[in-house]
């Protein structure tokens, strides 16, 4: 199936609570396969096709507010409209997932697959000092896991995830294997397992307010420091990354998403040109795999980023290496995707000086 | 005077309580305001329908944002206009439960006017309070949506032009017209009467949510005497003489 399908259909099995969602090429699957599929006969999961993307992500930040897992999906113009949202619910620590099937940008842009925002995704995207669980998927496989994955690490850590795709794995098709249903929490297990969350106030508690203002600048910066704490959490234990042949190599690509899969097939290429060459595919682009990074460089005699954009991952490539080996980047842009030999070549040329 | 104050304060003589609903906190509205009265109805409609522990409240960005310190029932601030979005999931979520929203102009009427008009559509099972005093009170009185003909704010302060700033917004009568609501009313908390009257509208815009038949919306038309610079009972006067013939009280819908 696709991915944008594989999307869907892990929703309703992992037992997702609703869906809030605004058409846009190239994810439109995502909905359309819900409202095909009714979950709301089955596992009682809401579908909802709301007014536009502001709307969408605030209707997560009050489903999310009740404790419920809440998702939606959309492309790059859709998601730049959810960055109030997605900052309010960072503030409010409210967890939710938020699929972007990347395309090429800015502004209107194209329909064709990109990688150009990574670092909206990574570095906040909207105002405020906070981050998002970045979860990037290379298959439709990953596609279906990340919705699972991406909620639990959204209840663990009280905090908006993400999988970033791309229209090229939202549009793949490939085999997938889908686990099986599982339930909904109910509204009892929700208000045992997220006390926060507003659920209607008991006589047992205090009530909850769900909130993201605090005018009092002392108790703002402490608020803040939290946020901080959580977020070291995160990058200390939460940081998934794949590596393939790095053992001998002389030279490292590092590359997510549909960029891993066509930097795996360069390596191919250039170890028959006897050019030693791995791969480090970040899976959490935040937390990114900053330590790994910094164990492989010293070993390596250069590293190339590989992205669909002008060069943006490469930037924290940058930052892990410090300096120590040559950092360069290659990727085609704007809603073209690189080819293998495109790949093996700059890697040649910026490289090796070939 | 203070010791006879103290003698009447028996249990025989309390001829009205506070609502249990309503925290100890004290408000931070100014004198004169109407946000205060109005948060007084909600507490007690919630009150005496003995459905505190089934209301989720949604706070909006405005003057009322702190309304959450002051009613004792589960809230979510809202982003500044996106009530009616939170509302939307929460009545999904949970069918169970009464959603009321808290808006004022600014909130429900310009920056969130795709979420009232849609949610509205769609008729969710809620209901909207929304508070109109024609000016936005809490960034220090600029122009608002409802803003009326000629009057007078930070950011139009020769008066509104309606060929320069636009028309003032008749809302409630746009979210009348769509089939999602089944309850519209315009009141007003200006005198005795007026209070008791909105507050019989709140408790049947929530009696109107146990069939969960659409949104159920009340209008409060409000006084903002720091935002209009006026004292509290200039600003009575002035609400009634200019507000009330654009805004006429009454029930606009009713199914």
């Amino acid at each position: 199936m696709k991915g944008n399908e594989a999307i869907a259909e892990a929703a309703i099995r992992c037992g997702a609570d609703g869906y809030f969602g605004y058409p846009i090429t190239p994810q439109s699957e995502v909905m359309e396969k819900l409202m095909e599929l009714q979950p709301w006969n089955s596992t009682g999961m809401v579908v909802l096709q709301a007014e536009s993307e502001t709307a969408s992500i605030n209707m997560l930040y009050g489903g999310a507010g009740c404790g419920k897992r809440v998702m939606t999906s959309s492309s790059s113009p859709g998601i730049s409209l959810m960055q109030e949202g997605l900052s309010y619910m960072a503030g409010a620590e409210l967890p939710c997932l938020v699929v972007n099937v990347v395309r090429g940008g800015p502004g209107l842009g194209t329909i064709q697959p990109s990688q150009s925002d990574y670092f909206q995704s990574v570095k906040g995207g909207g105002h405020g000092d906070y981050k998002l669980i970045v979860l990037a998927p290379a298959s439709v496989q990953e596609m279906a896991d990340f919705v699972e994955l991406g909620f639990d690490l959204a209840f663990k850590y009280r905090n908006p995830a993400m999988i970033l795709s791309d229209g090229m794995i939202g549009q793949m098709m490939e085999k997938v294997e889908l686990k099986p249903q599982q339930k909904r929490w109910t509204d009892e297990e929700v208000a045992q397992m997220n006390p926060w969350a507003t659920t209607g106030k008991p006589e047992s508690r205090d009530y909850n307010i769900i909130t993201s203002v605090e005018l009092d600048s002392e108790a703002h910066e402490q608020f803040n420091h939290r946020l901080q704490v959580k977020y070291r959490e995160l990058e200390e234990k939460e940081v998934r990354f794949e590596t393939t042949s790095v053992d001998d190599a002389d030279y490292l690509i590092v590359a997510y998403g549909s960029s891993a899969r066509i930097s795996a097939a360069a390596i191919e290429i250039l170890r028959e040109k006897g050019i030693k060459v791995g791969l480090l595919r970040p899976i959490t682009l935040y937390p990114f795999p900053t330590k790994e990074i910094q164990r492989l460089a010293p070993k390596m005699k250069g590293i190339l980023s590989v992205e669909m954009s002008s060069g943006q991952m490469v930037e924290d490539v940058r930052l892990a290496v410090e300096g120590k080996v040559k950092v360069e980047h290659f990727g085609r842009y704007g809603g073209v995707v690189h080819s293998p030999d495109e790949v093996a070549e700059a890697l040649e040329q910026k490289l090796i000086g070939g | 005077m203070a010791e006879i104050t103290e003698d009447i304060k028996v249990a025989e003589n309390i001829v009205h309580k506070k609502s249990s609903v309503l925290t100890d906190k004290v408000m931070h509205y100014c004198p004169g305001c109407s946000h205060g009265v109005v948060h007084k109805l909600l507490a007690e409609v919630i009150e005496e329908m003995g459905i505190q522990d089934k209301t989720i409240g949604v706070a909006p960005v405005g003057c009322s944002v702190f309304i959450y310190n002051y009613l004792a029932i589960d809230w979510q601030e809202a982003a500044h206009g996106r009530a009616p979005a939170l509302g939307t999931a929460i009545s999904r979520l949970r069918p169970d439960r009464y959603v009321v929203t808290y808006q004022g102009d600014g909130d429900l009427a310009a920056i969130g006017t795709a979420e009232t008009i849609h949610a509205c559509n769609r008729g969710e099972n809620m209901v909207m309070i929304f508070i109109n005093n024609g000016i936005y009170g809490m960034t220090g009185g600029q122009m608002a949506p409802t803003t009326l003909e000629g009057m007078k704010a930070s950011t139009c302060p020769f008066g509104r032009d309606p060929k320069t700033d636009g028309n003032p917004l008749k809302i409630t009568e746009i979210v009348a017209q769509l089939p999602g609501t089944n309850f519209v009313t315009r009141q007003a908390v200006h005198t005795a009467a007026a209070v008791r009257r909105t507050k019989k509208a709140i408790r049947k815009a929530f009696e109107k949510q146990k069939d969960k038949t659409g949104t159920s919306f009340v209008e409060v038309v409000s006084t903002c005497n720091s935002g209009w610079k006026m004292n509290p009972v200039d600003s009575n006067n002035w609400m009634e003489e200019n507000m009330f013939p654009f805004y006429p009280l009454g029930d606009i819908k009713d199914v």
